[in-house]
């Protein structure tokens, strides 16, 4: 039932006819989320996309850092104001060191209605969706989760959310029309990164949240940072190399690692391949794995199910290799090798080496 | 211990297909299954009640075909099972069915005190994973989300531990009880159903509510009415205009694809040229 669409037509537009309590509400606002001191990407894609709705609604865009001292808020702050913010609210208190439910919840639905904005977005991460969902319910008001498109919809100034259901096979768009502020989660990389203008500014509102540690239920006893940060490399790189079911054997995925090694590439994989056990879960690509966005994307041995390609049609140039001339992958790449994978990858890693070692040389 | 596990049946959204000319959901002849990850929960709270003899509740909202589910649920080993089902609650988006759901487990818990509700880390036709946070705001409970392990349960002390799947790293977090959690995925495999237990399943009487049985009053926090979201427009991803170039050499070579690739590529796409860097060292 949850934001699933009705089988045969969808609801269509119900009349939107702003109730008076929300007609002060203005601005669009972005929740700055930040991790070990730094900025956590998406943040900024949501700024980058924050500022068009905001130009296009003809509002201000704001940040929202919530932090443990006001030395971190600030730093926080000018980097959302470099990435496009007008201003920023910031609110600090040592009890927001690290992400918890309770004081973020409190903090963030104090902010939202104090200062009343039309539009908060949040990144669909696992600290974004664990506040979004709370804010939104102790708001009342209409949140729509993992959105891959925001507009505004010419007719009536609201936000339009497009997100996949039924695991990628469909996109709706949901409008959340009598409620404000309207509230969406977007994952990391579905946008693009804005532009840094370290020349850009703006002004930073104090907020003073009315928050006592004793009073807060859950205790933080420890965090175990992850060993290995691939996850972070797989959905930054500039090049990646997946494979997929079609390498047969997981020996074969050896072809794999060393063209990525010849391309300075991460490795990525689709489910199946994941589920038998070639490589680790943090390198599935798709729905229900990463969303990348690499300049380019080789995909070796991948039939290009809409689960894998909501997670990596993003990317600039793909290439596929699959002997299937008929395979979906080749619906969407940008160059296609109608072969078999086994001997193409070698090729490949050959003649990049060969690439680069003529571009050393030239220099 | 009673702990209470929010199922919910979907499509299989593997068999989905999409009409080709009315771009509508063919739904006919999908299977319902239980969500995935709704079955990750339930084996963990099997699993405590393992260790602890709690007692294991599963909740759905549903239309009365969702029976299916829960039975499925009773023959993995849940004691009770209770159905929430009315034509109100149709339509419902997030903040409507959390609605529903924390009325009914209000009513369960008059009976019998729940500790922890269990919910999975999202549904596969919703995809929102709000339906668990919403639930404790309602409720006024702590908020467990993306639990990968439960390291310690407390009931003297009502006290829980657990490790949660943070960004770039794992918190190990206390909290009062009663919960909510939302399992991760992939940390446990679903046991199977005994005979004994597969019989108790079919057998067992269900219980049933209505909107009224579940205590609601007010109509207008649930199913259609309820929910601030609606869906304007459903539709299938668009097809790229263009399909891709397909490399043809006339040697059909490995080598000469290759090199006829490259050329192309680099030409066309001149920022590939910088982006490509060697790894010095090699990966373990
Ligand atoms: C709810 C849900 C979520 C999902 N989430 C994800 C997800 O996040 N990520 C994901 O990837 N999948 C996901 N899936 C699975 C997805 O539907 C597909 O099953 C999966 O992407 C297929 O993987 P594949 O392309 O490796 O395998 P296959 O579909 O089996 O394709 C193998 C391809 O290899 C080709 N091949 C055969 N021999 C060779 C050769 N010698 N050289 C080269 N190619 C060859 C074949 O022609 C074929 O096209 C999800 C499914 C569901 C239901
Ligand atoms: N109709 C429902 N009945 C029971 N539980 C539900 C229902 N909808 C969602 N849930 C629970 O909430 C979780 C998150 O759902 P969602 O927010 O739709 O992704 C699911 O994994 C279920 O445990």
């Amino acid at each position: 039932m949850t934001q699933a669409p009705p089988s045969s037509k969808p609801a269509g537009r119900r009349k939107a006819e702003l109730d008076p309590r929300f007609t002060s509400y203005k601005g669009v606002f972005v929740f700055i989320e930040h991790n070990a001191g730094a900025i956590h990407p998406v943040s900024f894609e949501l700024l980058g996309e924050g500022r068009k709705l905001a130009d296009k609604l003809g509002v201000e865009l704001a940040g929202v850092v919530l932090a443990e001292s006001d030395g971190a808020a600030e730093a926080f702050c000018a980097e959302a104001f470099f990435h496009g913010a007008d201003l920023c609210y910031s609110a600090t208190h040592p009890a927001l060191a690290h992400y918890r439910n309770q004081p973020y919840t409190q903090t963030l639905t104090d902010i939202v209605n104090r200062h009343q904005p039309e539009i908060l977005l949040l990144g669909a991460t696992t600290m974004g969706r664990d506040l979004a969902g709370s804010v939104a319910t102790t708001l009342q008001t209409g949140l729509t989760a993992d959105c891959t498109g925001l507009a505004i919809d010419p007719d009536n100034r609201s936000l339009a959310a497009t997100r996949p259901t039924f695991g990628g096979t469909l996109l709706c768009t949901i409008l959340t029309l009598n409620y404000r502020p309207q509230m969406a989660t977007v994952r990391p990389r579905v946008m693009g990164l804005p532009e840094r203008d370290t020349s850009r500014h703006g002004r930073i509102i104090a907020e003073h949240p009315d928050l006592i540690e004793q009073d807060i239920v859950t205790k933080l006893l420890e965090f175990i940072p992850d060993e290995r940060r691939d996850e972070a490399n797989l959905a930054f790189a500039d090049i990646i190399v997946a494979g997929g079911r079609g390498l047969k054997r997981p020996d074969n995925f050896r072809l794999v690692w060393d063209l990525a090694d010849a391309l300075g590439a991460e490795v990525g994989a689709t489910r199946p391949v994941v589920q038998a056990g070639w490589v680790t879960a943090d390198r599935q690509i798709g729905q229900s794995g990463k969303t990348v966005r690499p300049k380019l994307y080789i995909a070796a041995g991948i039939s290009g199910a809409v689960q894998h390609r909501v997670g990596m049609e993003g990317a600039d140039v793909i290439v596929a290799i699959n002997p299937d001339p008929d395979a979906p992958i080749f619906d969407f790449a940008t160059y296609g090798i109608v072969a078999n994978a086994m001997q193409i990858l070698p090729a490949m890693t050959a003649a990049f080496r060969q690439h680069t070692a003529a571009m050393k040389k030239a220099v | 211990m009673h702990i209470l596990v929010c199922i919910k049946q979907v499509p299989d959204s593997a068999q989905i297909r999409v009409h080709p000319v009315t771009n509508t959901i063919m739904r006919q002849g999908v299977p319902a299954i239980v969500n995935p990850y709704d079955l990750v929960a339930l084996e963990e709270a099997l699993r405590l009640k393992d260790r602890t003899s709690a007692r294991v509740t599963v909740l759905t909202m549903g239309p009365p075909q969702a029976e299916s589910a829960l039975r499925k649920a009773l023959s993995f080993g849940a004691d009770e099972a209770i159905l929430l089902t009315d034509r109100a609650f149709a339509g419902a988006d997030t903040l409507a069915t959390s609605y529903a759901l924390a009325a009914a487990i209000r009513k369960i818990r008059d009976d019998m005190p729940v500790d922890l509700v269990f919910t999975g880390k999202q549904t596969i036709d919703g995809d929102t994973a709000q339906v668990g946070p919403g639930i404790a705001t309602r409720l006024g409970m702590q908020l467990l989300t993306y639990v990968s392990r439960i390291d310690r349960v407390d009931l003297e002390r009502g006290e829980i531990t657990v490790q949660r799947r943070a960004e770039g790293g794992v918190q190990v977090l206390r909290t009062r009880l009663p919960a909510v959690i939302t399992v991760l995925e992939g940390i446990n495999e679903m046991r199977f159903a005994t005979m004994p237990d597969m019989f108790r399943a079919a057998r067992y009487g269900l219980t049933v509510w209505d909107r009224e049985a579940a205590g609601i009053g007010d109509v207008t926090k649930i199913g259609l009415k309820g929910s601030p979201t609606v869906v304007s427009r459903v539709f299938a991803p668009t097809p790229r205009a263009q399909k891709a170039e397909i490399i043809q050499t006339q040697s059909e070579q490995p080598d000469d694809l290759v090199a006829t690739l490259l050329a192309k590529m680099f030409t066309k796409h001149p920022p590939l040229r910088a982006a490509i860097c060697p790894r010095a060292v090699q990966r373990t």
